[in-house]
């Protein structure tokens, strides 16, 4: 420390020359990086909201404007408004239940004991690996006749041998095995997070609560939740996001089905846009993510402004 | 007495906690290994407990997968799409984030934060138009595809990370270097690069194990098998209809994940305070 307060100041001449300097090499720097991320984020994004308005199609790329009638059919099909429903619906349970396991599984994985590496280890687990070779898993847990999970209900004597449940081909049991699949792969996320938050709380403040008489609920609702919201904060937008705007996860178990009852927009998008060809109204049922963003985005921009002053 | 019951009863429940988690949590990979090497026989048997191996164990399912499928292939492709991917994002992110950390004043927060909000756009909102795109340049059914879309997703959140690396190198080291005749260029290469050893080598995991990540893009802009990503051949490729590919499936999908999973585990806390923007120290 004494060794770099001991240092003199640099001379104003250079000090100018430097900055002049930097002028110059600063832009150049980060010139590529917003050139890649305008030209094949920002420019496909337009891309996007034109193809949306237009009558292109695969079969028919004549770019023709139409003005919002690709929406209207949109908003007319009885398909789009189970889509939607279906996407809120799995948005918000998966989110639920990731964050409740998150808290939890924090919670226990911040106490000392043994084997505490390797329990953390394997719970990280399913966030790690890449997500379409971790649902090819539970497909196969999930298959129609050879399913471990209805082995083991039959087992327990919960569910009848000849009426076992067909966990991806019932319309009610599809959703719950979706949800199911995606909040296992979000709550890892979860808990690191939380276990990053619970560590940021500065022990003190915790003892001291302690000795004036704040009980477990106390501690935990008015202390450390305060202390560790922004990061919850973060941690819920991200989380949003990658449900909200999921297609891998739903597209590998059911592609959507039986009869569109797991059909979120992401794999609806992807039916109509890539599948069917009709790029046009992929477009714009892709637009329907897009408020959605937005305010996630905002949230994301308040808190950490918020953050840095 | 009663204290010593409660507290053993407390501390069992705690265990059954974890345990329930972890089961939860790293069954599927469980199954993946126990169904890998398990014959035929044994897989499709209702009758035996299927938790462990009623016959003996087998490797017939990974020879099949090396000898008669592209698995081979696939985790080559899914190298070098990673590695290419890796080279761009380490070019173009390295200079932009010590630009971002050096610029004075407001400006450089809002590129920095803007940059990382590009992060949050997600493939759902861009396949369609990136489709394309890319076959406007001539690339579908190429692994190319990939090594052009994925720096847009690995770019935003690796600048996002060496600017907060950046900025904990102290200014003087650079000025020192410049004062003795270096270029602002020559001082970034000669003093800074060298200190940044440990934020580089993290960007290259994060780069990879994110293209390793990745299935919607692959899924839209490859359709040809032999140029697959592994992530999308084995999911897409090994499930074959009413035949029965479980034993290689889960073997593809075991090998292809346990190298992701671990260079995750070893770089998760640097990623966690990346996420959080340095909140957490």
């Amino acid at each position: 420390m004494t060794a770099i307060t001991a240092t003199p100041r640099p001379v104003p001449a250079w000090s100018r020359y430097f900055l002049d300097r930097s002028e110059i090499v600063g832009p150049l720097f980060i010139a590529p990086a917003i050139l890649y991320v305008v030209l094949l984020v920002g420019l496909p994004f337009l891309l996007a909201l034109y193809y949306s308005v237009s009558a292109y199609t695969i079969f028919n790329p004549s770019l023709a404007f139409v003005g919002l009638k690709n929406f209207r059919d949109i908003v007319a099909s009885e398909i789009f408004r189970r889509t939607l429903i279906n996407t809120l619906v799995f948005t918000i349970s998966a989110q639920i239940i990731g964050l409740l396991l998150g808290k939890i599984g924090a919670m226990l994985l911040m106490q000392e004991f043994h084997g505490r590496g390797i329990a953390r280890a394997l719970v990280v687990l399913p966030w790690a690996v890449p997500v379409s070779l971790a649902t090819v898993a539970w497909l196969w847990m999930f298959d129609s006749l050879y399913s471990v999970i209805n082995w083991t209900l039959i087992a327990l004597g919960l569910v009848d041998a000849a009426n076992r449940p067909q966990w991806l081909g019932q319309e009610d049991l599809a959703m719950i095995a979706v949800v199911v699949v995606h909040a296992w792969r979000l709550f890892p996320f979860g808990v690191v997070i939380f276990l990053a938050g619970f560590t940021s709380v500065p022990k003190d403040v915790l003892d001291a609560a302690t000795i004036d008489g704040a009980g477990f609920w106390r501690r935990n609702y008015q202390i450390i939740l305060p202390i560790i919201a922004p990061i919850v904060l973060i941690a819920l937008i991200f989380g949003t996001v990658f449900t909200f705007t999921d297609l891998s996860v739903v597209y590998l178990l059911t592609k959507g089905g039986p009869i569109n009852s797991t059909q979120v927009l992401g794999t609806y998008a992807f039916q109509v846009g890539i599948l069917s060809g009709d790029v046009a109204h992929g477009a714009a049922i892709c637009l329907f993510l897009f408020p959605f963003l937005l305010i996630a985005v905002i949230l994301l921009l308040r808190s950490l402004r918020r953050r840095e002053i | 007495m009663l204290r010593l019951a409660k507290k053993l009863g407390g501390e069992g429940a705690f265990y059954a906690a974890v345990i329930t988690l972890v089961v939860f949590a790293a069954f599927p990979f469980y199954w993946m290994l126990i169904t890998t090497f398990k014959a035929d026989g044994d897989l499709y048997d209702l009758k035996s407990i299927p938790y462990w191996f009623n016959s003996a164990p087998t490797l017939e399912h990974i020879k099949y997968l090396f000898t008669d499928t592209l698995f081979v292939q696939w985790l080559m492709n899914s190298a070098l799409v990673g590695l290419c991917v890796v080279a761009i994002t380490l070019i173009v992110a390295l200079p932009a984030g010590y630009s971002l950390a050096r610029m004075p004043g407001r400006s450089a927060e809002t590129l920095g934060i803007g940059i990382f909000l590009t992060y949050l756009v997600p493939p759902t909102l861009l396949f369609l138009p990136l489709s394309r795109v890319v076959t406007l340049l001539g690339l579908q059914d190429s692994l190319w595809s990939l090594i052009v879309i994925y720096p847009t997703f690995t770019i935003p959140f690796c600048t996002w990370l060496l600017m907060g690396f950046f900025k904990s190198v102290p200014r003087e080291i650079e000025e020192a270097a410049i004062v003795d005749g270096c270029t602002v260029m020559g001082a970034f290469v000669k003093t800074v690069l060298p200190l940044s050893v440990p934020a580089i080598l993290t960007v290259v995991i994060f780069a990879f194990t994110l293209t390793m990540q990745e299935f919607v893009y692959a899924l839209t802009f490859i359709s040809s098998s032999e140029d697959k990503p592994v992530t999308l051949g084995v999911a897409t490729d090994l499930i074959r209809g009413d035949i029965f590919y479980w034993g290689e499936l889960m073997g593809a999908a075991l090998i292809a994940s346990v190298p992701v999973a671990i260079a995750y585990n070893l770089f998760l806390d640097r990623f966690i305070s990346g996420i959080t923007g340095g909140a957490v120290k």
